[in-house]
């Protein structure tokens, strides 16, 4: 029996994944995808969109609890948590049925099974029934993702011990909760949790919250999630865990041991690549710390086979994943197109307040050695962020004394995520502070903040 | 549509420039990339490459002319265009100063004659697509940014283009960019574009080795008191100094000695440089490129020996400036590290000579009537008739001789 010959073979549908496999058909390629569960990967139905679903219901909820401030009456505002995880659920629901209809239109096949490597080129797809299909590929990209970390003593059960899937679904609503981890997954559903109205506790290992931030923002994050009520421990970890009643102790090891109780914990301290159980040992492939080794141009070390997004290593981001997907594929159809610039990917947090960044930290440029110009501008001076009711946070550039090269922007408020794509095209564009500075930004915007931080970098802010 | 062509600033801070030579005369077809015309700085002798395709049109100004950067030079026509104003271009420049008379308005079919501007500065006639940020750091670090090609959108030079310093118009992508005809078409061998590079190396070659009237010297030079000499300084010194070193010592010696050697043929003139600059070969990935040590007469040998080894490392790093490669008066060409006995080499235009220098080789040689054992290496002398006749060059080769046998004159 002959099998499918494909030009290439995507295994995981998530936003790197389906992005590479769209991008291959229009490079003339016969491509198929193959998903164990469901289309859109992690991103569009456990990551991503739904919790940005979830956030907007707990912005919702803020701005009818704020309204009195804005001269609008509401009696009653409260939480109702099921009918908000039910919009989140919707949200994905509609974001899958696009892929798959994406899928449709571009003429891709879609496996559904659990895809296998099996030698040179050719791979085994087994479904949920066990049935297998055999499929040659002359190029495979690995794009299988990533999965929340285990904690030993923190065993995810589904019920008192949470992971991101279980909190954008939780069974019930905890009076307490403590988040372990404070990168960008725990500080939004600390957020969101705080929101409606549970207690929240975070800890932390590093120093500091959101620690790949610049250190501006960890610290500003810090003293506003302290100031609307959550409780932050970091330079902490978790020494030991025990049940009690319903639910756990957890004994904290930080400057001093300190004891607390919640009704859930939710893990939320990194992931780890998703490697196993696809043939990998019979091949060159490498692995490091759970992730595939790849080149710039996202190859293994196994010729013909590729490995893109969470899997191949951080920074994990959907957008990240997407872009090497685009670059890999266009590698393999012997186009030239130019490595990722990590430097040039955008981070974004959706919490409250918000945190959106591009390139270097102030500290990082200073341990490049570099001569950096510096400009911080907040939105308490912004005449759009006080009308708004919205003067939290703060807009910072760092940039390179030397050459005028943006070397990095930072930012936290409202809705500083849709605004970081600004500063992300001005380093694409290999912009300096001089095309920056003449740009005109309009008024009224909040965006006249991040005009005024490049302003202040050169002693020229206008409104502070 | 006809543009004009304008002086591109060839060098930093070069504001005059004089028009050597026009490599395209009227009438032919110009493909991007084909050497219009050479122009020589105060420095350099530098290429003028075109950056759009067409036919050359009328010249504005003749061979050996000297102008302001950015002075309309000439006109380039689109293909099929036969006729053009060029008043009328030259008056769209918005400028109409001072208006010399060409000496030959025939070339143009316009009433009017052509006019020449000075003391203006004009936009050049191309434009280069350069993100703000390149343009800012090539000017920090003098590149000329028409030496590069861009590997941004639509050739657009970026950052990257500057950091890999491709002063080659080299870079990587280009370069490794197969044909896109199937393999199997092809047969067994597949297609790698010419570099920019390669392409002046091709093409300065072929005119060396095709109208410059070549001959021939060679000699045996002894090596043994030079390399007792060498080793002791080398065991005193912290840093080594290579035969090579001591090679260039002694040539800008000797031209220090025999400056009628110190020559360049130019159409008009013959060009007594006054100090030697020895340009020497260096092998890269890109291909060959001669860094030049200059006034290598007045350096000792200790900073020639630095220079050397650090034109050499950027000259492979691609990240020399075009003033540290461009011009010369004399070149050093070694192959002896490779184990070649003899060679004889092409001249580098516009200089006048280049010494191709083989492995120092322990050979029997007779001594007051003995055969005895010494170490001999041989050079070979390539020498532009025009400029050098044999009995000048044979002395020059004397003293070269004579000093790497007594290499303490050198040092002094």
């Amino acid at each position: 029996m002959t099998h499918p010959v494909f030009d290439l073979v995507v295994i995981g549908s998530g936003p790197g994944g389906y992005v590479a496999a769209i991008r291959a058909v229009q490079l003339g390629m016969k491509t198929a995808i193959v998903e164990r569960a469901e289309l859109g990967g992690i991103c569009l139905n456990w990551g991503c969109i739904p919790t940005k679903a979830l956030l907007r219901c707990a912005d919702v909820l803020r701005l009818t609890k704020d309204a009195s401030h804005f001269g609008v009456k509401v009696t009653a505002s409260t939480a109702n948590v099921p009918a908000m995880v039910a919009r989140s659920r919707a949200v994905a629901a509609q974001l899958n049925k696009g892929i798959d209809s994406l899928m449709k239109k571009n003429g891709i096949t879609v496996l559904s099974g659990h895809a296998r490597l099996e030698g040179k080129g050719s791979l085994k797809v087994t479904d949920k029934s066990g049935r297998a299909t055999l499929v040659s590929a002359k190029n495979i990209i690995l794009a299988t993702g990533a999965r929340a970390r285990n904690l030993p003593g923190l065993d995810p059960d589904g019920k008192t011990i949470w992971t991101y899937r279980d909190a954008l679904n939780p069974p019930s609503v905890p009076k307490r909760m403590v988040i372990v981890g404070a990168g960008a997954i725990g500080i939004e559903f600390a957020s969101f949790y705080h929101a409606v109205g549970v207690e929240v506790i975070v800890v932390e290992m590093a120093d500091r919250v959101l620690p790949l931030e610049d250190i501006d923002i960890s610290t500003q994050m810090a003293s506003s999630l302290s100031r609307d009520g959550i409780t932050l421990h970091t330079a902490t970890a978790v020494q030991g865990a025990v049940r009690e009643g319903a639910g756990w102790q957890l004994d904290l090891q930080g400057k001093t041991t300190s004891r607390v109780q919640a009704d859930v914990v939710l893990v939320a301290a990194g992931i780890v690549g998703n490697v196993e159980d696809l043939g990998l040992e019979k091949t060159a492939i490498k692995i490091e710390k759970t992730h595939i080794v790849t080149d710039q141009f996202c190859q293994t070390q196994e010729p013909g086979i590729y490995a893109i997004g969470d899997v191949a290593g951080p920074p994990w981001l959907a957008h990240k994943a997407s872009h090497e997907g685009v670059i890999c594929v266009e590698h393999i159809a012997g186009l030239h197109p130019h490595p990722l610039d990590s430097k040039r990917v955008a981070a974004c947090t959706y919490s409250h307040p918000q945190v959106a960044s591009v390139g270097l930290t102030e500290l990082q440029a200073r341990a490049d050695g570099r001569k950096v110009k510096v400009g911080k501008f907040p939105f308490v001076a912004n005449g759009k962020a006080i009308a708004m009711g919205a003067t939290t946070g703060f807009v910072k550039v760092v940039f390179d004394e030397t050459s005028g090269e943006l070397l990095g922007a930072h930012m936290l408020g409202e809705e500083v995520t849709e605004m970081i794509q600004g500063f992300a095209i001005a380093q694409s564009l290999e912009a300096t502070e001089a095309e920056l500075m003449a740009a005109i930004f309009p008024h009224p915007t909040m965006s006249e903040a991040m005009h005024e931080a490049v302003l202040s970098a050169y002693g020229r802010a206008l409104h502070i | 549509m006809a543009t004009l062509i304008c002086m591109p600033e060839v060098a930093a801070n070069a504001t005059q420039v004089t028009l050597q030579t026009w490599i395209k005369k009227e009438g032919e077809v110009v493909a991007v990339g084909d050497c219009l015309a050479e122009i020589e700085t105060d420095k350099a002798i530098v290429e003028f490459i075109a950056e759009r395709a067409g036919v050359m049109g009328p010249t504005l100004i003749q061979a050996g002319q000297e102008v302001e950067v950015g002075s309309p030079i000439g006109v380039l026509l689109d293909v099929g265009e036969t006729s053009v104003n060029v008043s009328a271009l030259l008056a769209k420049t918005g400028d109409n100063a001072s208006v010399p008379q060409l000496p030959n308005p025939s070339t143009s079919e316009t009433a009017a004659p052509p006019t020449l501007l000075s003391g203006s500065k004009v936009t050049p006639s191309h434009r280069v697509f350069v993100s703000p940020l390149a343009r800012r750091l090539a000017k920090q670090r003098g590149i000329d940014l028409n030496t590069l090609i861009g590997t941004g959108p639509n050739g657009r030079i970026v950052k990257r283009d500057i950091e890999a310093g491709s002063a080659f118009a080299v870079s990587s992508p280009v370069m490794a960019q197969p044909s896109t005809v199937s393999p199997s078409t092809l047969g067994d061998y597949t297609e790698v574009p010419h570099s920019g590079m390669r392409r002046t190396i091709a093409r300065r070659l072929t005119e060396s080795k095709s109208t410059i009237p070549h001959f021939y010297l060679s000699v045996d030079c002894r090596m043994d008191r030079l390399m007792s000499l060498r080793s002791d300084i080398n065991t005193a010194m912290p840093r080594k100094i290579s035969v090579n070193d001591f090679i260039v010592r002694a040539v800008a010696v000797a031209l220090r000695e025999v400056p009628q050697a110190n020559v360049g043929w130019t159409e008009n003139a013959m060009r007594q440089y006054t100090q030697a600059d020895i340009a020497v070969a260096v092998s890269t990935d890109f291909g060959l490129i001669t860094p030049i040590v200059r006034a290598a007469d007045r350096k000792s040998l200790s900073i020639i020996s630095q220079e050397i080894a650090d034109l050499a490392a950027r000259a492979r790093a691609s990240q020399l400036r075009p003033d540290e490669y461009q011009g010369g008066s004399f070149s050093v060409s070694n192959l002896g590290m490779f184990g070649v006995s003899e060679f004889s080499a092409i001249i580098n235009p516009p200089q006048a000579a280049i010494l191709a220098v083989g492995m120092t080789q322990q050979v029997p040689v007779v001594e007051d009537g003995a055969v005895k054992i010494a170490s001999v290496m041989r050079c070979t002398l390539s020498v532009d008739h025009r400029a050098i006749d044999g009995a000048l060059a044979a002395q020059w080769l004397a003293a070269f001789k004579r000093l790497l046998e007594n290499p303490l004159s050198m040092l002094i």
